[in-house]
């Protein structure tokens, strides 16, 4: 039993961490969230260069063949940055055509997506008809600059009757819509599908059978999530520590009162509780597949309540100051707003583990 | 990071339950006595009383894996616990193994061990709760002995105990209130000692107050130095640090509560249909599983030999929450049901879900409250100024 990180990857931590203090401060992040696009491609570039883009990618197709704790740790970093980038998005399409893609699939998709060439998102809320998708899927993440979407669509009458297709942004047929979100670093949309043709040979795994692959995708897309807003509530959480050390009022820094140091140390004990429930669902990804549902729902959903509640006292510890826009742990109540939703919220997870444990 | 036993720990495990399969049948009486007491021998017998403590005091031997691996599995089976002596097993053994004389040793560790008699523990005072070290019982010496002068309160089962782990102030001049604070070992029945219990909410007495009048206390009982005690007091209670018992015993009382859940009903139809209720019983069990990997990961860290932050009040913290919590929910599903306790025809389960509702004070004050182990998070780990 080891529940630890290995020197290798507190070394990428370090890493990926010097690299976004260095290129991306929060100064350079409000800036790329006011540009159309939303994020440096740069600094994509040089993250594909690094191997970062294709972490969980085999070697075989272009990656870096790490695993989803590696992956952990590299979203914690861009989470604790508020790092604006497709990466998650990306990083979710690649695993839809590692995990159900043939060989020729992932030789055709897979090494574009780890240099960075090609961008990628899941499109799988709302349905759509049969192999010629006419609807409209919402809830994109990065619909405006994804050129590769993986789109889930019903292929018969019953529930669970789904297949997964890769469709170009090109193609015919195909239109995107896309919006800044309420976090201004993030980017959503809507995907209007008017005739598109997903080729046989875009098909991801069986048509009809995908239902599986498609929950596993949701599992590991409500654990990226939680990796992001684990680092981001812990980055929202050193600077209201900070703000309650520096910030005098009747004599004392702030965080000598019970007021302020009690609701600080209990939002330290729910920041450590989801990293250990989110490091077990990450480790189950690979190595213990029958418990992911169960732990990718505990970790999203004690972290989606847990990053709520950061967010909020966040704002609220640093007085009237928290407010304003110049101070930056509002961008961290935003992003709060952003992860809560995405891959579902507690509400969500909390009745899947009910059902999970038989009731 | 891999959750996976080593081959020699799976073995352990299989020797464990090998043992829990012969000597603990299902139907088993745990509650009778000589049950117990027959249990008892044949664990010691195991070398798992003391199972991490050195085998030349007369301990197992085992390694932090595999005393992890033991508590989950006699858990999960409800066995009774292993050894009799409670707080000489928790606090006052290590205690003694790391700052006691060979004559102390040889006296005690094998009592204990046995579970010959109980040990209380003398720290908190009618003046002196959660700030423990403004404590003022006195001891002078004189010559071969020290006379002690005082009270004690809230002390946990002094009333069957044969000895008691005191801390007395012998040096009241000294600067620092954690200075001046010797540890001694004092029998019970000791001229001047008086025990009076103190009844609780739930009707039961399992506390007292202690009053020392002119208790002689032979020097030879010290233990440490004088003036070491506090030193002592906070080794002593930073060796009951593995919470893997009781993350199991959590589990089993969440599969208690959804089993309860089962045969209430809520506004006319299954309280396991119940969104809220449904919802409240998955949020219990993410604090749990978040208990047990937060053990999980302090005990890489110890194993790593690395210092373990501040993971015994994160888990104490949810552990006080669950407790208040869960014994309320509890009430909660018998909605009017709940009003009647032990002894009413109305009564559920023997009112066993009301006394759960009531008992969590021992759980959740003793050891130090919510408030202290918030400022300990606070002061210890974020570096916030210090109170008062």
């Amino acid at each position: 039993m080891d529940f630890g990180f290995s020197e290798e990857q507190d070394l990428l931590r370090a890493e990926v961490r010097k690299l976004l203090d260095a290129r991306c401060p929060l100064g350079e992040v409000r800036k790329l969230a006011e540009t159309p696009c939303g994020y440096s491609a740069e600094l994509w570039g040089e993250l594909a260069q690094l191997g970062w883009l294709g972490l969980t990618i085999p070697e075989e197709f272009g990656g870096a063949g790490l695993g989803w704790v590696d992956l952990v740790v590299l979203l914690q970093e861009t989470g604790r940055s508020l790092f604006p980038s497709p990466l998650v998005s990306t990083t979710l399409a690649a695993a839809a055509i590692l995990e159900s893609g043939s060989d020729e699939q992932k030789q055709r998709w897979l090494p574009s997506l780890a240099d960075g060439t090609r961008i990628g998102t899941l499109a799988l809320l709302e349905a759509a008809d049969a192999f010629i998708l006419t609807g409209e899927k919402r809830f994109v993440a990065d619909a405006g600059s994804a050129n590769l979407l993986v789109v889930a669509f019903r292929t018969g009458p019953g529930a669970h009757d789904l297949a997964l297709g890769v469709l170009d942004r090109g193609a015919a047929g195909v239109a995107t819509r896309s919006w800044t979100t309420i976090d201004a670093t993030k980017r959503a949309g809507t995907l209007e599908l008017d005739g598109a043709r997903v080729e046989k040979s875009a098909l991801l795994g069986a048509p009809g059978k995908s239902w599986p692959a498609i929950e596993r995708l949701f599992d590991l897309g409500a654990i990226a999530v939680t990796a992001e807003l684990t680092g981001a509530a812990e980055a929202a959480h050193a600077l209201t520590v900070q703000y309650a050390k520096d910030r005098l009022q009747f004599g004392h820094p702030i965080g000598k009162y019970q007021g302020v140091k009690h609701p600080l140390a209990e939002m330290y004990v729910d920041l450590e509780s989801t990293k250990s429930l989110l490091c077990y669902a990450a480790w189950a990804v690979a190595e213990s597949p029958g418990e992911l549902p169960r732990s990718a729902s505990l970790a999203k959903a004690y972290g989606s309540d847990m990053f709520a509640r950061v967010g909020i006292d966040g704002v609220q510890l640093h007085g009237a100051v928290g407010y304003t826009a110049e101070y930056d742990i509002q961008l961290y109540l935003k992003r709060s707003k952003w992860a809560r939703p995405a891959f579902g919220d507690s509400d969500f997870h909390y009745e899947r583990v009910a059902r999970l444990g038989g009731l | 990071m891999d959750f996976r036993l080593s081959s020699q720990e799976e073995a352990f495990r299989d020797e464990v339950r090998r043992f829990l399969d012969e000597n603990l049948p299902a139907d088993a009486n745990r509650g009778d006595f000589r049950f117990v007491v027959e249990w008892n021998k044949k664990v010691r017998a195991k070398r798992w009383v003391g199972f991490s403590w050195p085998k030349e005091v007369g301990g197992g031997g085992g390694t932090l894996m595999e005393q992890v691996v033991l508590k989950e599995e006699m858990a999960k089976r409800k066995a009774p616990p292993l050894g009799a002596c409670f707080m000489g097993l928790a606090w006052v053994g290590p205690a003694i193994i790391q700052y006691g004389t060979e004559a102390q040793k040889q006296r005690f560790i094998p009592d204990i061990l046995d579970g010959a008699y109980q040990w209380c523990t003398g720290y908190s005072e009618p003046g002196t709760g959660s700030d423990l070290a403004a404590l003022s019982c006195r001891a002078v010496r004189e010559g071969d002995v020290y006379v002690v002068n005082g009270q004690k309160i809230w002390t946990s089962i002094a009333m069957w105990s044969k000895w008691m782990i005191l801390l007395v102030r012998t040096d009241a001049s000294s600067a620092s209130k954690h200075e001046g604070i010797t540890c001694l070992l004092m029998e019970m029945s000791t001229p001047g000692v008086e025990v009076r219990p103190i009844q609780n909410m739930s009707g039961t007495a399992m506390f007292a107050e202690v009053f020392l009048n002119d208790v002689r206390i032979p020097v030879e009982n010290r233990l440490g130095e004088e003036g070491q005690g506090w030193q002592v007091t906070v080794s002593a209670l930073a060796s009951e640090r593995s919470s893997i018992a009781e993350v199991t015993a959590m589990f089993r009382k969440l599969e208690e509560l959804q089993e309860l859940a089962k045969r209430c009903t809520r506004n006319g139809v299954p309280a396991t249909r119940d969104p809220r209720v449904r919802r409240q019983l998955a949020v219990f069990e993410a604090k749990i599983e978040a208990m047990r990997l937060n053990g999980l990961r302090s005990l890489t860290q110890q194993l790593r030999g690395e210092v373990a932050q501040g993971e015994t009040s994160v888990n104490k913290l949810l552990r006080a929450e669950l407790e208040v919590d869960m014994g309320d929910f509890a009430l909660e599903l018998l909605g009017s049901a709940a009003v009647y306790p032990r002894g009413s025809d109305e009564s559920v389960d023997g009112g066993r879900w009301q006394s759960g509702a009531l008992n969590w004070p021992e759980v959740v004050i003793g050891g130090g409250t919510p408030n202290i182990q918030k400022n300990i998070i606070a002061e210890r780990i974020l570096h916030l100024p210090k109170d008062g």
